[in-house]
């Protein structure tokens, strides 16, 4: 038996691990030799899932903009916005006296693109994208991804996609402005609206581009996880960063096709003139040909994919939260098993509650009681895994580095935001509550700044992994603190709005002498999302600053950690691991262990004859 | 000017930022990294203890300071009869949701203070216990089956259509862009057909004048209904989807082009009753200009509003009709004064197809078998919208 305490894992992975003859062919450094190849069309799962984080970054900055120009907007209709028209030019209507302010059809232009790009291009591709590349090799004992040319054409797919979506911010009819839910006919009937005129049609051209570069992505993670898992790796082993990121991509693989169909019938709507999503439509002094068709079958695909979605956004930083509470906490994860069984419940469940975004469409009221019940019961793997995290701290030794606080952070918004989703998925409550300001509130909470919070404890986790040095302890703790007082601040008033009946995606409230008593709140909304946007920024300049002038890395393994990511050199070349590859003889969680005086015990130490694998798959 | 300062600003806040980052690095490094760690632990979990209190209050200042809006709180009790059974769903949910919130924050953060890194202090090896799961499994399972079956009863009594038979008050709304049309069905009590090619600048609806149902059916420009009636509302959208939303009577329904949907609900406040409820409240008892202290009060300038719930386009915040709920009798006499569409815009017109009889009612004989034709007609070409 090794000496624990003072384990090297050179000589661990060169008794123990297996020789693949990798370094004998040398492909990985012929494809990583210039410039390009390294850093444009790299085929490296590192290097790729750099470019996620990053064009992640980049779409994350455009889509949080937007929010703030349109928040000025809702929260100061008083003020004059004329200083923005030097940037948005004709989309800024000054009237006769000077006063400025946003055109109602580029605030739902913005309202519309802000919900797409955070949706798809940050929690989408920027998180599961990012972990799913850079983690899933790194943590099974992988030398890469099992296609890594499929791995980078997800990347370009991704990255022609996001061209086209930023190429029709530019168009004068504007983006696409029906809303990230794209409903028909408005989204069908350049007639209806101007920005469903060239920009829907971008729109849907690069969701599909999009669509493409996910399911490439998808079917590599998942060959690569059922695969690819080094010896010793049973599914029981997998730490549940890799389980959620499994599932993650199981669920995409099974959804996003169903998205592409529905594109593609409202395409043929919108070109070829079919009604698979019209109906009786009189519109712009025309009556339309278009007859027998339906607007809910739309809503009915759409969703088929729009809820799976919101667990392919919260299951990674569901797994990323497990593994760093556990770390932090220098505890192993509580309820493995059940953590497990939780996901598979979660995505089970998900593929059979997408009507409950429909209560209010005019869905035969029967069919609800399905989809209620349905609903409520994924609140319960819900609240397993919210009580198995709070078990993890409990009794903890815990360190609040900067991916702690933001994990802690990620288990109270997932609360408040899931809590509030029981009043939702309840068809009876939603007849009030449906698209109006608790609607936003919850799913910003618990999809949105949730998310981010796992992405961001992600980030500062493995950002060490990543660059070889730390992210700034200080700026990550001042992010974390505006950014989780200000989120609650922006979304916690919202719930009262739409209880008092304020519907959502409304350009101004004065209209109504029922939804214009909140001016003050408005305004204090606008003000948080200001002070949380420059938060980011602060996120943002501390990326980048640490990855050139950051502390260095000095030890492989700077968070104590027991998974295989952290056997490999400071900074692992093309194949992970110099020599050969480690195997594994234990789970992920063997920290704290009784018995032991090692405070961690890594994957790649052999168990002791009388010890007892928590895994409990000691032959896979 | 202001765009250099703004730009300057930046500028000087990215300056700060690198160097507290610089500093506290070196700082920590004079002091000892770990000494410096376990300084800042102790503080962050302090603060997490602070962010608790902070947060909790903050959701009793939220509560108090909207009590006004919450569902069955305040003013705002539902002035329909189904909705005081979605209130008590409400209250029920929050009752559930409030006590796991509470109890859940407090474990989460207290926790995290309580166990802080301490020196010579090993964490609990504690991978799983059954029993525990088992109980945290069940718990939120039997709480959601009563949240279930108590939501289910309420939603399906709420959705229900009207029976055969009983007695109610069909109106019709229509949705464009951007406004509501609203029908009554005039003296006869049916709304005449429709057909969508038929629309045109005098007859936005494209009733069928050929059929007499439409003939005395109402063009009202507002919403007026008797108090304690139960209403029908056969909602229809005429170019995209639109939301028919009342949310003092906890009404809510997409209208769908092509496909019809209702919503079933009955009144129970009239507006003056509504307005009187409201003058208890202090925050009413001011006048409703700000800037006119000799205006109405606030309160007595509340309406019922409809407004549409679902994104239509650009002027999806702007469609406001007014509703009006009335004494009984009040009703009949409004319904009196109105004149039937027909008779103020089609009659006499190109699209009278009476125009050469002039008195349609005069030549009951004829039209009864022209009737007889064109109903065929009708419910073969439009089965789906009858």
């Amino acid at each position: 038996m090794e000496d624990l305490k003072n384990y090297n894992e050179d000589i661990l992975i060169e008794k123990y691990g297996v020789d693949d003859h990798f370094h004998e062919h040398h492909h990985g450094d012929k494809y990583q030799s210039t410039f390009i190849n390294k850093y444009i069309f790299s085929m490296d799962h590192k290097m790729i899932a750099k470019q996620f984080l990053i064009t992640g970054m980049f779409w994350a900055f455009v889509g949080g903009l937007m929010s703030i120009v349109f928040r000025l907007q809702l929260g100061f209709p008083e003020e004059s916005l004329s200083w923005l028209k030097p940037v948005l030019g004709k989309w800024i209507v000054v009237s006769d006296s000077g006063f400025g302010s946003l055109a109602p059809e580029f605030y739902y232009a913005l309202v519309t693109m802000h919900g797409t790009i955070i949706v798809f291009f940050v929690l989408t591709a920027g998180l599961s994208g990012t972990f799913s590349n850079f983690l899933i090799p790194l943590q099974i004992g992988a030398r890469d991804m099992a296609s890594p040319l499929m791995n980078m054409l997800s990347y370009w797919f991704f990255f022609l996609g996001g061209v086209i979506m930023f190429f029709s911010l530019f168009l004068s009819t504007g983006p696409f402005s029906g809303g990230w839910t794209a409903y028909p006919p408005l989204s069908a009937l350049p007639q209806a609206s101007s920005g469903s005129g060239a920009g829907m049609t971008l729109w849907v051209l690069s969701l599909v581009f999009f669509i493409v570069s996910v399911l490439l992505g998808g079917i590599n993670y998942i060959t690569t996880v059922l695969n690819l898992r080094t010896k010793g790796m049973g599914m029981m082993r997998l730490p549940l960063t890799v389980w959620a990121l499994f599932i993650t991509a199981v669920i995409g693989l099974l959804s996003f096709p169903v998205l592409v169909s529905a594109m593609l019938l409202l395409l043929m709507d919108r070109s070829v003139g079919t009604s698979f999503y019209l109906s009786e439509i009189f519109i712009g002094g025309q009556a339309l040909d278009n007859v027998g068709g339906s607007p809910v079958l739309y809503q009915h695909l759409f969703w088929f994919l729009g809820h799976p979605e919101v667990y392919i956004i919260i299951l990674p930083a569901m797994g990323l939260v497990s593994e760093v509470l556990s770390v932090h906490a220098k505890k192993p994860i509580f309820g493995y098993k059940a953590m497990i069984v939780s996901i598979l419940g979660i995505a089970f469940l998900s593929f059979i509650v997408w009507a409950h975004h429909m209560f209010m469409s005019g869905l035969n009221p029967f069919i609800s009681n399905f989809f209620v019940l349905f609903t409520l019961l994924i609140a319960v793997p819900s609240a397993v895994k919210v009580f198995n995290w709070i078990a993890t701290i409990y009794g903890g030794s815990i360190r609040f580095t900067s991916a702690m606080l933001f994990s802690i952070g990620f288990v109270s918004l997932f609360i408040s935001g899931g809590l509030t989703g029981i009043y939702l998925g309840n068809s009876t409550i939603d007849i009030q509550m449906h698209d109006t300001y608790f609607v936003v509130a919850h799913f910003h909470i618990v999809m949105g700044v949730a998310a981010f919070f796992g992405m961001y404890s992600g980030v500062y986790h493995w950002f060490p992994k990543m660059y070889g040095r730390f992210m700034n302890e200080t700026l990550g703790k001042i992010h974390f603190w505006f950014t989780l007082i200000g989120a609650y601040v922006i979304f916690w008033p919202m719930h009262f709005l739409g209880i008092a009946g304020v519907p959502r995606r409304y350009y101004s409230f004065d209209a109504f002498d029922t939804f214009r008593h909140f001016d003050m709140t408005n305004k204090v909304i606008t003000i948080a999302a200001i002070v949380v946007f420059i938060a980011q920024l602060v996120f943002v300049m501390n990326f980048f600053y640490s990855i050139w002038k950051g502390k260095k890395v000095n030890t492989r393994n700077p968070w104590n950690s027991t998974t295989l990511e952290w056997t490999t050199p400071i900074n692992p070349g093309h194949g992970n691991w110099p020599g050969k590859i480690p195997t594994v003889h234990r789970w992920a969680y063997d920290i704290s262990k009784p018995g032991k005086e090692a405070e961690f015990i890594p994957q790649i130490v052999p168990l002791a004859d009388d010890e007892e694998d928590f895994g409990h798959s000691k032959e896979v | 000017m202001t765009a250099l300062i703004a730009v300057l600003s930046l500028i000087l806040v990215t300056i700060v930022i690198l160097q507290i980052s610089r500093i506290t690095e070196l700082a920590n490094r004079i002091r000892g990294e770990e000494e410096a760690f376990k300084r800042n632990n102790k503080i962050t979990a302090n603060l997490m203890l602070g962010f608790l209190g902070l947060f909790l209050v903050g959701c009793l200042f939220c509560a108090v300071y909207y009590n006004n809006y919450l569902l069955g709180f305040g003013p705002h009790e539902s002035a329909s009869e189904h909705g005081s059974s979605i209130d008590s769903i409400f209250l029920i949910t929050t009752l559930v949701t409030g006590t796991v919130f509470v109890i859940t924050q407090i474990a989460l953060f207290y926790f995290a203070w309580k166990y802080q890194e301490k020196p010579g202090k090993k964490a609990l090896f504690m991978p799983h216990d059954n029993k525990l799961e088992i109980i945290w499994t069940l718990i939120p399972a039997i709480s959601m089956f009563v949240l279930v079956i108590s939501g289910l009863i309420v939603w399906n009594e709420v959705m229900a259509d009207v029976k055969e038979g009983e007695e109610v008050i069909e109106i019709e709304a229509t949705g464009m862009q951007f406004a509501w049309m609203i029908r009554y069905p005039g003296a006869d009590g049916k709304l005449g057909v429709r057909d969508y090619k038929k629309i045109n600048g005098i007859n936005p609806l494209g009733q069928i004048w050929e059929d007499r149902a439409n003939l005395d059916d109402l063009r009202p420009s507002e919403i007026v209904l008797p108090v304690g009636k139960k209403v029908r509302v056969r909602i229809t959208a005429r170019d995209v989807l639109h939301n028919f939303f009342l949310p003092h009577f906890r009404v809510k329904m997409d209208a769908v082009p092509g496909m019809p949907t209702y919503f079933v609900f009955t009144p129970v406040k009239t507006t003056e009753q509504y307005r009187e409820e409201l003058s208890k409240y202090k925050e009413y008892q001011v006048p409703s200009d700000p800037s006119d202290p000799e205006s109405l009060m606030l309160w007595e300038t509340f309406n019922y509003e409809l407004a549409c719930a679902e994104l239509c386009g650009t002027g999806h915040f702007s469609m406001r009709t007014l509703v009006k709920i009335v004494e009984q009798e009040e009703y009949e006499d409004w319904i009196a004064s109105q004149t039937p569409y027909y008779e103020s815009s089609i009659k006499g017109g190109s699209d009278d197809p009476y125009i050469l009889s002039l008195q349609p009612n005069n030549s009951e004989e004829d039209s009864k078998e022209s009737m007889g034709s064109i109903e065929e007609e009708i419910s073969n070409s439009l089965g789906s919208a009858y």
